[in-house]
């Protein structure tokens, strides 16, 4: 205590993060309660590695463990990184998705807080370029028991076809390649659900639900879900509007694949994205545009990762060029 | 009900108030030794005015103000004054500063008191008492008051803001003042209202002071003024005079503005009733009201003669064991004192009493997850977490241009900071490295300038010489065009010039500047004895009577060479 304040709030890296994981149980709660336990494992073990991962590089760091470890925050990167990819992926995926984003995303920058990208995303992206078969086989709801499951995660042998049912973004796009309209690919196939994905629909619920306590707790604040699910439903809305029989429904963007996710916990990483008000608002419908560009006309399913991580380049700029006025210089009195 | 406006940001601490509202204002007892510094306001030091050994009277002037940007000291008490000399400041930087120090008598006798009547009394007078009462801002910024007692460019003040806010936890002294004061400082408000011209009055209280709202409310009535009690939220720190400001009017003003330039000022309520005892009791400024909190078992506020050691007043309130250290002002901006005896000064509205138990050492500091929080606290509406990169990569150009200097200090950031940063520490060190840097730069701006006005002055003088001998050459040729020469010395330059014109003039230069050479000599004679410049004088003088003085010089050549330079 040299300087004032001498008093502070309550408040830690550890409670923020903390904070993060329990606004994660509803969706993941939803997940084990649609898909199978299959997913704790990869959870666990993504912990359990991210812990080992950021202590050691702390100690190749000289830098003091405990207190890095302490904060939580390569759990909470463990976890998002593992519940972007497929729950059945086998465990060195799951082990090298968190080497990946805790060993080289975050640290080879410097470590918590000067990463520019989301290390989450940079995991995810580089693994579905190097396993794009591995990274695409999702389960379907209900479909695989915990005991299979688990002998996949384990290295089990795998048969695509007969463990994976396509996902609803995946039989989407095979769909429309086909030619045929959307109502007949809904119609024809289990994936789809009410809204999105069957069963996804659930996780994504809970998702919004773990939002709600991240806003209530003031992690985050509305700009960045706000500006994303606008921007993802003004999109894909404008282009259902024109011809439903081509196009998805925003229902059906926002409850599929990770928007969910995306929108209340991986656009929200604070290290990697905007820090302005109206730089949130942009940063954040970026990535909902490019993510809804990519799965209407891209190579990939989904586009959330590559929305992210495009426009982490863009955040020095946007922030720069959003600077809030400061008191007494607003022009105008408000 | 009055609509009120916002500042962004801002926290809300825990208050604290409660234990040292429970009893009234108490004097403290006179102490044994008085140490009064000199220089207590923002400005020049004022010079003392007493000696070791003299004695002086309650009230008495020991320093008069250093020209009109500082604030006269008193007496706080009738004593003997036992030495003038540095004594440890109430400022953490541990430096002394020249003070008086009292030994009171203990018979409190007052010094002739001056009265003045500030309807029938010009506005210069009136500021010039207020001056000379000692009277400056008592919540604790200490800018000396006559200064702002003007209206602005206009001739009059659209808003009077009166800050009864006292928007820091612990500190109660402005809330006590309130509830049992408040005719005096409604008083002294309408004297400031006088003097501003101002149109409206608004007193601002946050709401988590109901008694002093009320009392100020029902001193108003009685007083028969037109001025208006605003309870404005409770928000840290709505009691900083542009969030005041913000808050009763709307008005913003920019870092480096001032408010009056916006037809507003502001006073705090401690100030007022300064004003008030100066001008109707005639008790220039030398006591004020102390709040005693922290780690004491009563906490209290106490009407203190400036210049008492702290911890004389504290151990009216029960210092408890544990107790580490004194912090003047509260536990959000207040400063941390160099020792336990520093004198109460008139800034001194808080000794806040701490302990590592009270107020326990920050936990370590972490990265900056730029999670924004501090953006969200802060009052200035800065990126505080910008600045604090700027500041760690010593990049001052860039936390400049974030408005490093629109900083408040407040310190909402590093409340509210998860990663525990001392977020106003690297905003200070930034501050101080530009400032430092400013100076070296004006240091050496300055040198710069005074070698290139010297040249310019060298450079005028010979032009003004060569004008000057211009003048006389054409005089000189005009009389030696009409008359003879008078004499042998000057004979040759006036025959030659008969011929040439020109060489006349240079001859004539020549003298002339001899002449002006040997006055402008410089004497090294001012030390010496009366007796040995007397001789001198007299040598001199006979060297004039020979005439040869100059003629005989060989140093016209020197200036010879030099005139022909200076001709255009
Ligand atoms: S509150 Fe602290 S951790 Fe968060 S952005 Fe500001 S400085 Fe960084
Ligand atoms: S200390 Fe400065 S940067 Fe921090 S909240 Fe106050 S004004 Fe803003």
């Amino acid at each position: 205590m040299i300087h004032s304040p001498y008093i502070r709030k309550p408040a830690s890296v550890q409670r923020v993060m903390g904070t993060v994981l329990v606004a994660l149980l509803p969706g993941l709660a939803a997940y084990v309660w649609q898909f199978g336990a299959g997913i704790l494992v990869n959870l666990a073990l993504g912990s359990v590695a991210a812990i080992a991962i950021e202590a050691l590089v702390m100690r190749l760091r000289k830098r003091p463990v405990a207190l890095a470890v302490g904060d939580l925050s390569a759990v909470v990167t463990a976890w998002l990184v593992v519940l972007s990819i497929p729950p059945i992926v086998p465990w060195w995926i799951t082990l090298l998705a968190v080497i990946i984003s805790i060993g080289a995303a975050k640290h080879l920058y410097g470590g918590l807080g000067q990463n520019p990208f989301n290390p989450a995303m940079v995991a995810f992206c580089a693994l579905i370029v190097a396993y794009p078969a591995l990274m695409s086989q999702w389960p379907g709801a209900g479909q695989l028991d915990f005991a299979a499951q688990l002998d996949l995660i384990l290295g089990g042998a795998r048969q695509p076809d007969g463990i994976t049912a396509a996902t609803a973004l995946d039989a989407l796009r095979t769909g429309m390649r086909s030619g045929a309209s959307v109502g007949t690919v809904f119609s024809g196939n289990s994936a789809f659900g009410m809204a999105g994905g069957r069963g996804w629909e659930w996780v994504a619920a809970g998702y919004a639900l773990g939002g709600l306590i991240l806003l209530g707790t003031r992690v985050i604040t509305w700009h960045l879900p706000a500006a994303f699910i606008a921007m993802l439903a003004v999109v894909s809305g404008l282009f259902w509007l024109i011809d439903p029989t081509q196009h998805a429904s925003p229902l059906f963007h926002l409850a599929s694949g990770g928007a969910m996710l995306a929108a209340f916990f991986i656009v929200t990483d604070p290290v990697s994205g905007a820090t302005t008000p109206r730089g949130k608002l942009i940063f954040a419908a970026g990535i909902a545009l490019i993510a809804w560009l990519i799965r209407s006309f891209g190579a990939y399913p989904d586009g959330i990762a590559f929305g992210v991580l495009l426009m982490n380049i863009c955040v020095p700029l946007i922030d720069m060029k959003t600077q809030p006025p400061v008191f007494g210089h607003r022009g105008g009195h408000s | 009900m009055r609509s009120l406006f916002r500042f962004h940001g801002g926290v809300k601490p825990a208050t604290n108030k409660a234990a040292s509202t429970s009893e009234p204002i108490v004097k403290a007892p006179l102490p044994r030794r008085l140490v009064v510094p000199l220089h207590q306001s923002i400005g020049g030091t004022p010079h003392p005015l007493v000696r070791a050994g003299q004695r002086v009277l309650k009230g008495e002037l020991i320093g008069a103000a250093d020209g009109n940007v500082s604030s006269a000291v008193h007496a706080p008490t009738s004593g003997l004054v036992t030495a003038v000399e540095p004594a440890l400041m109430a400022h953490p930087s541990g430096l002394t500063m020249l003070s008086v120090i009292i030994e009171p008598d203990g018979e409190e006798r007052w010094a002739e008191l001056d009265r003045l009547n500030y309807k029938s009394t010009p506005p210069d007078e009136l500021r010039d008492f207020v001056r000379d009462a000692g009277i400056v801002g008592l919540g604790g910024a200490v800018f000396p008051t006559h200064l702002k007692m003007n209206p602005g460019r206009e001739g009059r003040t659209r808003t009077l803001v009166l800050n009864g806010a006292e928007c820091e936890p612990f500190i109660t002294c402005d809330d006590m003042l309130m509830r049992e004061r408040a005719a005096g400082i409604v008083k002294g408000t309408a004297i400031l209202r006088h003097l501003l011209q101002a149109d409206e009055v608004l007193i601002g209280i946050e709401d988590n002071k109901p008694e002093a709202v009320a009392a100020m409310q029902t001193a108003v009535r009685a007083e028969g003024e037109s001025m208006e009690v605003v309870a404005i939220p409770t928000r840290y720190p709505a009691g900083g005079a542009k969030q005041l400001i913000r808050v009763l009017t709307g008005i913003e003003v920019p870092h480096g503005r001032r408010s009056t330039d916006f037809g507003v000022q502001c006073f705090n309520v401690g100030t007022a009733y300064a004003v008030f005892e100066a001008l109707t009791c005639g008790h220039p400024l030398i006591s004020r009201i102390v709040t005693v909190a922290g780690n004491v078992d009563r906490p209290r506020n106490y009407e203190v003669l400036i210049g008492t050691p702290m911890s004389d007043v504290v151990r009216l309130s029960g210092q408890r064991t544990d107790t580490t250290r004194y912090l003047m002002g509260g536990p959000m901006m207040g400063m941390r004192m160099p020792g336990f005896d520093v004198p109460v000064v008139k800034a001194t509205n808080c000794i806040l009493v701490a302990s590592d138990a009270l107020f326990p050492p920050p936990p370590p500091e972490q990265a900056c997850i730029r999670c924004g929080e501090c953006a969200h606290a802060c009052p200035a509406d800065l990126q505080p977490f910008e600045l604090y990169w700027f500041s760690r990569a010593k990049n001052f150009g860039k936390a400049q241009e974030y408005h490093l200097f629109d900083c408040i200090e407040c310190g909402c950031c590093a409340y509210v900071c998860p990663s525990h940063i001392p977020l106003v520490d690297y905003y200070r060190f930034s501050k101080s490295e530009i400032w430092a840097r400013e100076r070296d730069k004006s240091a050496s701006d300055q040198a710069r300038e005074r070698f290139e006005f010297r040249n310019f002055r060298q450079e005028r003088e010979k032009e003004e010489k060569a004008a000057k001998l211009a003048a006389k050459a054409a005089e000189t040729r005009a009389k030696l065009a009409t008359e003879p020469a008078v004499d042998g010395a000057a004979a040759t330059p006036a025959a030659d010039a008969a011929e040439d014109p020109k060489k006349a003039l240079i001859a004539a230069a020549l003298a002339r500047a001899q002449a002006q050479r040997a006055a402008a000599q410089p004497k090294n004679t001012e030390n010496l004895s009366a007796e040995t410049q007397a001789e001198i004088a007299q040598i001199e003088a006979r060297r004039r009577t020979a005439g040869s003085a100059p003629a005989a010089d060989p140093a016209p050549a020197g200036t010879a060479a030099s005139a022909p330079d200076t001709q255009p």
